[in-house]
């Protein structure tokens, strides 16, 4: 089973990355760009075909390593 | 007093740091106490002797992967570190060792990307924000001291509601300020919120901060202000 997991920072946390990425878009000439906040993707592979305790074992993943729960937000995909 | 550095792959500060608390353990033994040097101690080692402090070095642990520190918070050394923290053995986080602590939560808080997003490697002026704590019982309440920082990801920022608990606890231990001691933007060289350096746990034993005290803990560096927090912790634990 393949699964993506979104991790974003929260809302009142600052993004630089995101705001230099935004000014980048603005100089190209992309002038109609309001707001660019930057996270990440992360694909994980599992061996296990029941999708809600692949959700469970994600949700467990995401909390102990794949997101700093202080700073970031994050979103389980699963694939069909 | 036995003090043990934990060195991950990407470690770059361990041997300066053992090298400042050699040093302050051989001051401490021509007043007659014990001297030692720490021990080095690898990641991969689930167990080590006892020691009376723990030392998380500067560096780039693991890459810096996912999160600086993320990945070093859940090597198997950080679980016996955690235990022992837990337990009250004091540590000591510096740069990428105040992140491993972030992200191992043993220190509230995070560490994100400077700001201006620039690497800052300068001199700053740093305020002791107390004295009342093994790591800066050497230092006067409301000194300015002159350390270095090193660090891509110093922004250091917390929630409004632990913020207001730490600072009623007294558990930031360093703030970035002008050389007169004033809290100002331009003294400021990531952006962090408070103009946080360094903060405590809620028992005080174990510190985090950015800048590097172990880089000016000697004439031959250019300066020795980061000097008495070596003294002091060698002084409270031998």
């Amino acid at each position: 089973m393949k699964a993506r997991v979104h991790v974003t920072l929260k809302p009142g946390v600052l993004d630089p990355q995101g705001k230099a990425i935004h000014k980048a878009l603005s100089g190209l000439g992309f002038d109609t760009v309001e707001r660019v906040r930057q996270g990440k993707v992360i694909e994980i592979e599992l061996a296990e075909t029941d999708p809600a305790r692949a959700r469970e074992s994600l949700r467990q993943m995401c909390e102990k390593l794949l997101a700093n729960t202080v700073i970031e937000n994050y979103a389980i995909e699963l694939d069909g | 007093m036995k003090a043990a550095v934990i060195v991950f792959p990407g470690s770059n500060c361990d041997r300066d740091v053992q090298v400042a608390l050699a040093q302050a353990m051989a001051r401490h033994a021509q007043k007659g106490g014990g001297g030692g040097t720490p021990t080095m101690v690898w990641h991969k080692d689930s167990d080590f002797e006892a020691v009376d402090l723990i030392v998380l070095p500067g560096g780039f642990s693991y890459g810096d992967y996912l999160r600086c520190g993320a990945m070093a918070a859940q090597s198997p050394v950080m679980k016996e570190v955690m235990r022992r923290a837990g337990k009250g053995v004091p540590v000591l986080g510096i740069c990428n060792g105040f992140q491993i602590l972030t992200e191992a939560g043993l220190l509230p808080g995070a560490l994100v990307r400077n700001a201006n997003l620039k690497f800052v490697c300068r001199d700053v002026t740093l305020r002791i924000e107390t004295s009342q704590s093994l790591f800066t019982a050497r230092y006067e309440a409301g000194a300015k001291i002159r350390v270095p920082v090193a660090h891509h990801d110093g922004n250091y920022i917390a929630a409004d509601e632990d913020f207001e608990r730490m600072e009623e606890r007294g558990q930031i231990a360093f703030r970035y300020c002008a050389p007169d001691g004033t809290l100002t933007t331009a003294a400021n060289p990531n952006g962090s919120a408070r103009n946080v350096a360094g903060v405590f746990n809620e028992t005080k034993t174990v510190l985090g901060l950015m800048p590097h005290p172990e880089r000016l803990a000697e004439d031959a560096l250019g300066g020795t202000d980061g000097r008495p927090l070596f003294d002091g912790l060698v002084e409270a634990l031998s």
